[in-house]
């Protein structure tokens, strides 16, 4: 069942600059999908207009069958930014409640799904802890625990490790995996890290920029559940060359892009 | 617990060190030197002054304080509601904003003479409104200055909500410019004071502090004056503690700082 | 291209600028006329003299208050001279003293832990309440009337200045300090070089404020004495005769504050210049 369908969606900024050209792309229910690509290749800038947080220039956007705008005032999905976007004047536990006090909820309903989403996280017990006292990784998961509190079928992420270092982010890749198994939601997710796409996805979107475009599709059947191990078995590596070189072929050789 | 409070008091040794140095030094040299009375008062004859006349001091004092105080309501709430207007018609905002930062660098306080023209010199009134512009323009400017600081990702992550302008306005932005608020506050508090004293030394009523204080040292009374002084000092660092309680109290979840300066 | 542009932003600042004060000028003439109109007495008596006419104060820059004497505007301006002195000087004072004691309180904690408080506890203090009073000893010891309201602008400048020179040394970034120290620098040659720099927005901000504050400082300390040739001392002057000539007081005050904006564009103009920097308006 398709969850995303992407149509002939083409971005143009003010000023000239194409930042999409002619995106087609179908993602279905229950896939993990990442957008790897240099700056500038848009991929952002498509999962905004999959939200409904920027309007394409031309093409739609449909998720689960409504208009991307209608998705939105569902709230039928969620969104990780790179910076966790926390409100220093909450605590984790009134953090998360956010989207589900927009929508109405009570008080005991909320606090249950909170409670469930710290387990969930694996944050319990730092429900009254305010955000400035939380590592980085920390502060993230408590956004992904936001994100998720609605249960929503689609997941938009935006680069949400890239700020981390890099054993933090093998782990919340870990954890990643694990609540995407637990609650069996889409997820479409922007990164600039090869490793990071290879271990996560279910298919790969490489894309390349002036203008942003789709090169290539990968398909990642690595077996599931993916563990430590699989970052160490050789089909790994092939697949990560094969997007590595879809990469290069995209014009993305002056770009820094981390393996 | 009494690591935590050893650690408090070392912080505080040196000040009060300063402190007690400070008055045994004026003492000191003003009877060592014995200057005249009208020069310099030694802290012993202020602080006999100060208890002889303590019920009058604490009544002026009040007075006074009631001047700043109503000054400070009127003039920060109507900083903060043209704020909250200008803000959100950005257009509005950025042309004014620079004329209202100007608009502080005029001396308000020569408005003093005049604001007693129009009300009675002898009521309140005419303290409270040069107390109350005193106070305006800091509020004004910083709550501007606090509602435009939001980070676009977290007006987007409302957007991804579906969140309604108000419900932006009223989650994200008023804690956001919260902390420029009580700077402002802070501020405004010692303005509102100082406005309300100067004010009243262009022609206020004898229940007030500024006229007494000038009244005495035209006198040469010069103990009584800075007995008033010091009834001012305290009614203003009163205040300004009392605003920052505030603060405390209401921004519980901000991460400790090392306070320097207001 | 690029001189086009900032001509018309100049053109546009300059408009606005002119259609803020002819929206002023309406609302005054606009409140008036139907504060006469309707005898409104809340929250003040409006009339002629509670309220002149914007053209009359300006008119009367241009009259003679008396037949002998020079015109107003005349006048006024050599009293904002003479104010502008005392402020300027003050001004100076408080800057490279509160520096100096800035400076010297940044490189000691214990100093900093024994002055500190008092420091800050000083800005909370009604320090123009005391002006009148030193104004009158300084003058009882034979101190020069205008130089004694420089004292007071400079304790006004002082205490910011030392708190901001503080944060300002304070605010290098750490890394900064290591670069610095693995060239074998100097402590003078950081704080010259680096900390200095970086301590000037700090400076300029807390300079913007005591810019102003030594205007005031300047006119309150002129009034209790009998210092009459400054702003302080015509203010008095045509306060008393308020019910006369209204216009005078407010000619008085438009000057007065003409001068309170020019010191600060001063100070804002020389930022501009030194720091090459966006200068962030704080208050």
């Amino acid at each position: 069942m398709t969850s995303v369908k992407i149509d002939g969606v083409s971005k143009q900024f003010q000023g000239g600059t194409v930042a999409l050209q002619d995106i087609d792309l179908e993602i279905e229910q229950g896939e993990f999908i990442s957008f790897i690509g240099p700056s500038g290749c848009g991929k952002s800038t498509l999962l905004r207009i999959v939200g409904d947080l920027i309007e394409p220039t031309a093409g739609s956007v449909t998720v689960n069958g409504k208009s991307a705008r209608q998705a939105r005032r569902d709230h039928d999905y969620g969104i990780v930014f790179q910076d966790a976007v926390l409100y220093d004047w909450r605590t984790v536990s009134k953090n998360i409640a956010l989207p589900l006090e927009l929508a109405g909820w009570d008080r005991e309903r909320r606090a249950k799904r909170v409670a469930e989403m710290l387990e969930l996280v694996e944050l319990h017990g730092f429900g009254e802890h305010y955000p400035w006292q939380l590592s980085g990784g920390m502060q993230q998961r408590v956004s992904i625990a936001r994100a998720l509190s609605f249960d929503p079928a689609l997941l938009l992420m935006d680069e949400p490790f890239g700020a981390l270092d890099e054993m933090t982010r093998e782990r919340l890749n870990a954890e990643l995996l694990r609540i995407w198994d637990a609650s069996g939601s889409t997820v479409v997710f922007v990164t600039h890290s090869i490793a990071e796409a290879v271990f996560l996805s279910t298919r790969v979107v490489v894309m390349s920029a002036r203008p942003g475009r789709v090169s290539r599709v990968i398909p990642i059947e690595l077996p599931q559940p993916r563990t430590a191990a699989t970052r160490e078995d050789p089909r790994f590596f092939e697949l990560a060359t094969e997007v590595r070189e879809a990469l290069h072929m995209g014009g993305s050789i002056e770009e820094k892009v981390v393996a | 617990m009494t690591v935590a409070m050893t650690k408090r008091a070392r912080e505080w040794f040196p000040a009060l060190v300063v402190l007690v140095a400070g008055i045994a030094i004026w003492e000191g040299v003003v009877k060592g030197l014995d200057i005249q009375r009208f020069l310099l008062p030694a802290p012993s004859t202020i602080w006999t002054s100060f208890s002889d006349n303590q019920g009058q001091l604490w009544h002026e004092g009040w007075f006074t304080f009631q001047e700043a105080l109503g000054g400070f309501a009127i003039g920060c709430t109507a900083g903060a509601v043209f704020a909250v207007i200008v803000a959100r018609w950005t257009l509005l905002g950025t042309a004014f904003l620079p004329y209202a930062i100007a608009a502080n660098a005029i001396p308000i306080i020569a408005f003093a003479p005049i604001t007693n023209a129009w009300f009675d010199p002898l009521t309140k009134t005419s303290k409270m409104v040069i107390a109350a512009v005193l106070c305006f323009f800091p509020v004004f400017v910083n709550v501007v200055r606090g509602l435009r600081s939001v980070k676009p990702s977290q007006i987007e992550l409302m957007r991804s909500y579906d969140a309604g302008e108000f419900t932006v306005f009223r989650l994200v932005r008023v804690p956001t410019a919260l902390p420029y608020l009580f700077t402002a506050l802070r501020v405004a508090s010692v303005l509102a004071m100082i406005g309300a004293i100067v004010g009243e030394y262009y022609g206020g009523s004898l229940d007030a502090l500024g006229a007494n204080i000038q009244q005495d040292a035209a006198l040469f009374q010069f103990e009584k004056a800075w007995a008033e002084i010091v009834i001012a000092c305290l009614f203003g660092i009163g205040f300004y503690l009392a605003v920052v309680l505030c603060e405390r109290v209401v921004m519980r979840w901000q991460p400790p700082v090392e306070m320097v300066g207001a | 291209m690029v001189r086009a542009v900032g001509v018309n932003r100049v053109g546009r600042r300059a408009l606005l600028l002119l259609a803020v004060l002819a929206l002023l000028w309406g609302l005054w003439e606009g409140y008036r006329a139907l504060g006469i109109h309707f005898g409104w007495t809340r929250p003040f008596t409006v009339d002629a003299s509670t309220m002149p006419h914007i053209h009359d104060m300006v008119w009367a820059l241009f009259q003679r208050p008396n037949p002998q004497a020079p015109l107003l505007v005349v006048t006024l301006l050599k009293a904002a001279a003479f104010t502008a002195k005392e402020a300027a000087l003050g001004f100076a004072m408080g800057a490279v003293g509160g520096f100096a004691l800035g400076a010297v309180l940044a490189h000691s904690r214990m100093l900093q832990r024994g002055f500190l408080p008092y420091v800050i506890a000083s800005q909370t203090v009604p320090i123009l309440a005391i002006a009148p009073m030193v104004v009158i000893w300084l003058a009882s010891i034979h101190v020069t009337a205008w130089v004694s309201v420089a004292v007071i602008a400079a304790y006004l400048t002082f205490f910011p200045v030392v708190i901001a020179t503080l944060r300002g040394l304070n605010a290098a970034d750490r890394r900064a300090v290591e670069l610095m120290r693995s060239y074998a620098a100097s402590r003078w040659t950081v704080l010259w070089k680096l900390r200095f720099p970086t301590s000037l927005p700090f400076l300029f901000t807390a300079l913007k404020v005591s810019a102003t504050a030594s205007i005031v400082g300047a006119i309150i300390g002129e009034s209790p004495s009998s210092i009459s040739g400054g702003l302080g001392g015509a203010i008095l002057n045509f306060a008393q005769y308020y019910s006369f000539q209204p216009q005078n007081l407010w000619a008085t005050n438009i000057i007065a504050a003409a001068l309170g904006v020019a010191f600060f564009l001063i100070v804002v103009l020389a930022e501009k210049l030194v720091v090459r920097r966006a200068p962030e308006h704080v208050a």
